[in-house]
């Protein structure tokens, strides 16, 4: 090859690295987004949308305490983005750049304050409720018509849980969900703090461990929707995600959602710049397209979680909006509640705890 | 001089890529957990000097481990996990890699494919695999009940029984391989003398092609049990959550607990218990290129 051959190249490879140059990195929890919304972001700005997933906050949470995690957009849940506000892990948002900002819901901000002042960090992507999930016609074979599957006690009462057993029953693999879930049903406070309370839990989760198929985090939407299992812990978009599943397949499995009547965890989802973010910029358009009021509507009338943003509902399809598991009514809003982040020497114990529930060591 | 050269190069492969890390592991594991980025204190700067930094180190973490049940019933339950699933893989993959040696010769290259076969498609993808043979729902179940054997599905993944499976299917072929090439090499002479001087078939079995192949049998049992010992995967997978093996310890540490520290303390004694192994692993290797020569 001559010289000038070869600079040519090098000049072409150069000028076609500097096109593609702009890239904005994000990473979300797993099936929780519209894909077209992903193309129609790549289209309208012309940045290189790279989109991760993952399925539980603490593979996030060591991503960001590791540093150089190379994303410009990640998703943690509400006490998980509150640690790690604390620990120096996010930007503050330029809100300059964020003209959609006005589309967000009050109700919602004002929540989602107490893990992140001001929303200062973050904007609110979905938020939704902790809840059981149940395969209709199995759960009423194995104990009957008149099942309690709106309470806590279907799987909490070990009566229950033994006869659910060998159908399949699912929890989640996330003891901050599961102990203010354990707490709620024998009438303590979900949110306590005090290791003393906490650990109350522990004999409700143990008399039912044996009848624990599986902790897993994301298993459970397709273990629902095939028909392997009953019953599952899980958050209320996945289960309802496993619904369509089923009837899209048309195999017969009927899955139906409840948020607890003792009370259940809403929890809400924030999306996030981390503070070492390549493109920061790029990190600002994609948070301002996702609060465009019809993109919001679009990604909660595809995954089946509510959103917090007030401007989108109009555009809600009435099987989103108008379901209570969705959108809940506002006796069951009353009845939900929030949790904070445990302490380091707490999270120790509820971890230790939760292994020795899981395992029986 | 030349003989430096020769050997520097895999010198300085184990200090960059085995050592460095180590030391950096062994580190960690004398810091604090706290809540920054990194998540542990204290940060290593060359303005406080060297002296300062180590004084700031201590052992809390590896006394933490001696005084909780789980860790030592964790490495226990891994040991016995691994050093179950070594027998059956040996099981196993005996008679395949007996098969394949006593093969034509003709057939042997397509017999040996068909073991490497399986890491054309990524591990992960296998397992999945399995998941979907071995589910409640899955093909085993429902070939077993098309075909009358069982009324009920078996309850087979997420138990230890999983596990098992998932672990004989991964590592096999690292089990056949020596075997094989042992066994290739044998031979079939002595075989034949051992029956001429009244051996029975099985007899010459046991006396000769099983002290013969020994040192494929060890080196595909180290090659098996080693990365049992901290699998994390399969048992994560196929595994339920009583499966109690190390690896999942370890994960839970970094990644529920944020406590790199005590994670980083976990992964150091790990090692320590694999030095024994790797060693004999080592000199039954040495030994037999003694032999060789």
């Amino acid at each position: 090859m001559t010289l000038k051959t070869m600079t040519l190249t090098a000049i072409v490879a150069l000028s076609s690295a500097a096109a593609t140059a702009e890239e904005v990195r994000v990473y979300n929890w797993s099936d929780y987004i519209d894909e077209e919304l992903l193309t129609k972001f790549e289209a309208e700005t012309g940045i290189k949308l790279i989109y991760d997933v993952f399925d539980s906050n603490e593979v996030l949470e060591t991503k960001m305490l590791a540093g150089g995690s190379g994303y410009d957009v990640v998703v943690p849940s509400g006490t998980f983005l509150q640690r790690q506000i604390i620990a120096g892990a996010f930007q503050p948002l330029d809100m300059a750049k964020l003209s959609n900002s006005e589309n967000m819901w009050d109700v919602i901000e004002k929540r989602t304050a107490q893990y992140d002042p001001d929303n200062a960090h973050s904007i609110n992507y979905m938020w939704g409720t902790t809840g059981i999930g149940i395969n209709t016609a199995k759960v009423a074979e194995a104990l009957g018509d008149d099942a309690p599957v709106g309470s806590l006690s279907l799987v909490f009462d070990p009566a229950n849980m033994e006869k659910l057993a060998n159908c399949g029953v699912h929890f989640l693999d996330a003891p901050s969900e599961i102990i203010p879930a354990a707490l709620a049903y024998i009438g303590e406070d979900p949110d306590s703090q005090d290791p003393d309370v906490i650990a109350k839990a522990e004999p409700v989760l143990s008399a039912i461990r044996p009848y624990v198929q599986k902790f897993h985090s994301s298993e459970y939407i397709n273990a629902l929707a095939n028909g392997d299992i009953c019953v599952a812990i899980g958050w209320s978009g996945d289960i309802l995600q496993a619904r369509d599943r089923a009837a899209e397949a048309d195999n017969g499995v009927e899955i139906a959602y409840n948020a607890p009547s003792e009370g259940a965890l809403m929890w809400f989802d924030q999306m996030a710049i981390p503070v070492d973010a390549p493109n920061p910029e790029a990190a600002h358009k994609f948070l301002n397209f996702i609060m465009d009021a019809g993109n919001m509507a679009a990604a909660s009338n595809y995954v089946y979680y509510a959103n917090g943003n007030k401007a989108s509902q109009p555009m809600l399809e009435e099987d989103v909006i108008g379901d209570p598991a969705i959108y809940p009514d506002e006796a069951t809003l009353q009845n939900l509640y929030t949790t904070r982040p445990y302490p380091v020497k707490v999270q120790r114990k509820v971890t230790r705890m939760w292994t020795k529930i899981k395992s029986g060591i | 001089m030349r003989r430096f050269f020769l050997i520097a190069p895999p010198f300085a492969w184990l200090l960059l890529l085995f050592l460095v890390p180590f030391v950096i592991v062994v580190k960690i594991s004398l810091s604090d957990a706290a809540l920054a980025i990194p998540p542990y204190v204290p940060k290593f700067s060359w303005a406080e000097g060297i002296g300062t930094y180590f004084s700031q180190l201590d052992f809390e973490n590896f006394t933490f481990l001696t005084e909780d049940d789980l860790y030592w019933k964790a490495y226990l339950s891994s040991l016995k996990i691994a050093t179950v699933s070594t027998i059956l893989t040996l099981l196993v993959g005996y008679p395949m890699a007996y098969g394949m040696a006593r093969a034509s010769s003709e057939w042997r290259p397509t017999l040996m494919m068909l073991v490497i076969l399986p890491f054309w498609t990524s591990f992960l993808i296998r397992v999945y695999a399995w998941m979907g043979i071995l589910s409640n729902e899955g093909f085993l179940n429902q070939f077993l009940l098309w075909t009358g054997i069982i009324d009920t599905p078996l309850i087979i993944l997420n138990t230890n029984t999983a596990v098992y499976i998932g672990i004989v299917y991964t590592y096999l072929p690292f089990m056949i391989l020596p075997i094989y090439s042992a066994l290739e090499r044998l031979d079939g002479s002595l075989i034949e003398a051992a029956e001429d001087l009244g051996c029975s078939r099985l007899t010459a079995f046991w006396l000769v092609t099983i002290p013969l192949s020994k040192t494929g049998i060890i080196a595909g049992c180290f090659l098996v049990f080693i990365p049992t010992l901290g699998e994390f995967v399969i048992p994560s997978l196929l595994g339920g959550s009583n499966s109690l093996m190390i690896g999942k310890v370890l994960w839970e540490e970094f990644f529920s607990n944020r406590d790199w520290p005590v994670a980083s303390a976990v992964a150091v004694i790990l090692l320590l218990i694999l030095i024994i192994p790797i060693v004999l692993f080592q000199r039954n290797q040495q030994k037999q290129q003694e032999a060789e020569q």
